[in-house]
């Protein structure tokens, strides 16, 4: 197949230029980290109070982090002419977006997920409950990362993106918000979080069969206007 | 007697229908034609909405016995739901319109597109406000989290997402199609969150009004309610087309049959 060696080039391309600098990496977790102690700070250091309100608080950290990172997507790819690139290559751009959203979840959602353990830990999260904490952050990082990149597609060529972003994409990340901290909640309180993480799993089936067209038709608007 | 057989009925009726629908489809596109056409329903929509309104208004205020349970303050009810319906039929209405633009690059589908967008948003608001009235007495609190109020809150940053990106284009056209775009994002997602907001809390009392099956809402009730949502349906209507109206003057303003129009009047 001979659009195979494209998107794995593309994907290659992706992954160097992210990793070229890995403090952009950190900033995420920093910020992550940052937003966590806000919380003690703000609600008291209390163990109890922290560790009830410890699932809803790390998810929607996570959220957050999730929307600042996935803001600069496509913006210096299309500032470069690279996005333009990509819609008169022969490849569909349907496909040719998707290196993009598997970066941005490998390194910002997995990684997120892969380190969230011990941010539950500093909240007081029981132990019981940081495999459903990873496993949710997991699957609900992938569809925020193909919601917001709607939101960056249709964005991107506007100077003042910043905040509009925030805007369009937060009504979409609520259904994820709500299943996420759900799984969370139910693996504290003892009940089975699977049905939740199956919730998680059909919207990430969904967001990725008919995410890349909306982003595809965002791309287009953006470039033509 | 002859009966025309059904072969020449299948053939001619057919062809004929979709000539008209075709006319029809182009006649749609022209500015001109929607704006007179539009002038022409116009004036008969807006009386038989008001009328209807007034009637449903009158009849469901003055004329039904009180709720056993809630007293009058159930009344809001023949505001609050038909706001609440139509604002969520609304944003259908505006995504539709979306999608005929993008498909078919039809402007007058975006000019509805966009004159949706703030009626839309001000019924959304009329039902968060009339609900909120509504649960002071019913529930002794302005504000619940529960999960229809918190839907209708989510419809409304939708309806202000769509106006807000238009707002932050500065290239119109592909504006429009922007927001076109963020419409039917919306339209996959409001199930979801609805489905999602459903279950994640629900302290509302359970739909009383069902087309099938047993309905909870006593008839004397339900009719001026059926009323009213039909008025205020025709009210988002006249309400669409009278900032089309405005929409098309605007874009056309330098045209001819603008200018001929500004002489007449």
């Amino acid at each position: 197949m001979a659009g195979e060696g494209f998107y794995r080039a593309m994907l290659r391309r992706q992954l160097a230029l992210s990793l070229r600098r890995p403090v952009q990496l950190f900033n995420a977790l920093l910020f992550f980290a940052l937003v966590i102690v806000l919380f003690p700070l703000g609600l008291g250091p209390s163990p109890e109070t922290l560790g009830e309100f410890a699932p809803g608080i790390l998810w929607i950290v996570a959220l957050l982090a999730n929307m600042l990172g996935v803001e600069t997507l496509f913006r210096s790819d299309f500032e470069d002419g690279s996005v333009d690139q990509l819609l008169l290559a022969p490849q569909p751009l349907y496909f040719s977006v998707m290196p993009y959203l598997l970066t941005q979840w490998l390194l910002a959602g997995v990684l997120l997920a892969l380190v969230s353990p011990l941010f539950g830990l500093m909240l007081g999260l029981p132990v019981g409950a940081m495999g459903a904490l990873a496993a949710s952050l997991l699957l609900g990082s992938g569809v925020m990362s193909v919601l917001g990149a709607i939101g960056a597609a249709l964005t991107v060529g506007l100077r003042r993106g910043g905040m509009l972003i925030a805007l369009l994409v937060t009504p979409f990340y609520m259904p994820v918000l709500i299943f996420g901290s759900g799984a969370v909640q139910a693996a504290v309180t003892g009940v089975d979080s699977s049905p939740y993480l199956a919730l998680l799993a059909a919207m990430l089936c969904l967001a990725v069969a008919l995410g890349p067209l909306a982003i595809a038709a965002a791309l287009r608007i953006s470039v033509d206007s | 007697m002859y009966f025309p057989g059904p072969s020449f009925e299948r053939s001619e009726t057919p062809s004929i229908i979709a000539a008209a629908m075709w006319t029809f489809f182009h006649k749609l596109g022209s500015p001109p034609w929607l704006y007179t056409i539009s002038g022409q329903i116009l004036r008969w929509l807006l009386p038989a909405a008001l009328l209807a309104l007034v009637v449903g208004m009158c009849w469901g205020l003055l004329f039904t016995a009180p709720d056993f349970r809630q007293g009058n303050s159930y009344r809001i009810i023949y505001i609050h739901v038909p706001a609440a319906v139509v604002a969520l039929g609304g944003y259908y209405i505006m995504a539709i319109a979306g999608a005929i633009s993008l498909i078919w690059k039809m402007k007058m589908a975006d000019i509805a597109m966009l004159a949706a967008a703030p009626v839309g948003a001000a019924l959304t608001f009329i039902a968060l406000v009339t609900g909120s009235i509504w649960g002071k007495p019913t529930w002794g609190t302005w504000w619940v989290w529960d999960a229809r109020i918190t839907s209708m809150l989510i419809l409304l940053f939708l309806y202000l997402g769509v106006m807000a990106l238009y707002e932050a284009y500065d290239n119109k056209v592909a504006a429009s199609r922007a927001c076109a775009v963020l419409a039917l994002v919306g339209t996959v997602n409001i199930p979801i969150i609805y489905k999602s907001v459903d279950w994640w809390y629900s302290l509302h009392q359970p739909a009383s009004i069902k087309f099938t099956g047993g309905s909870t809402i006593d008839p004397s009730m339900l009719y001026p309610l059926l009323l009213c949502i039909v008025a205020f349906y025709a009210l988002f209507a006249c309400a669409l087309m009278a900032n089309m109206r405005v929409t098309i003057l605007d874009r056309e303003r330098r045209t001819g049959w603008v200018r001929r129009l500004v002489e007449e009047s």
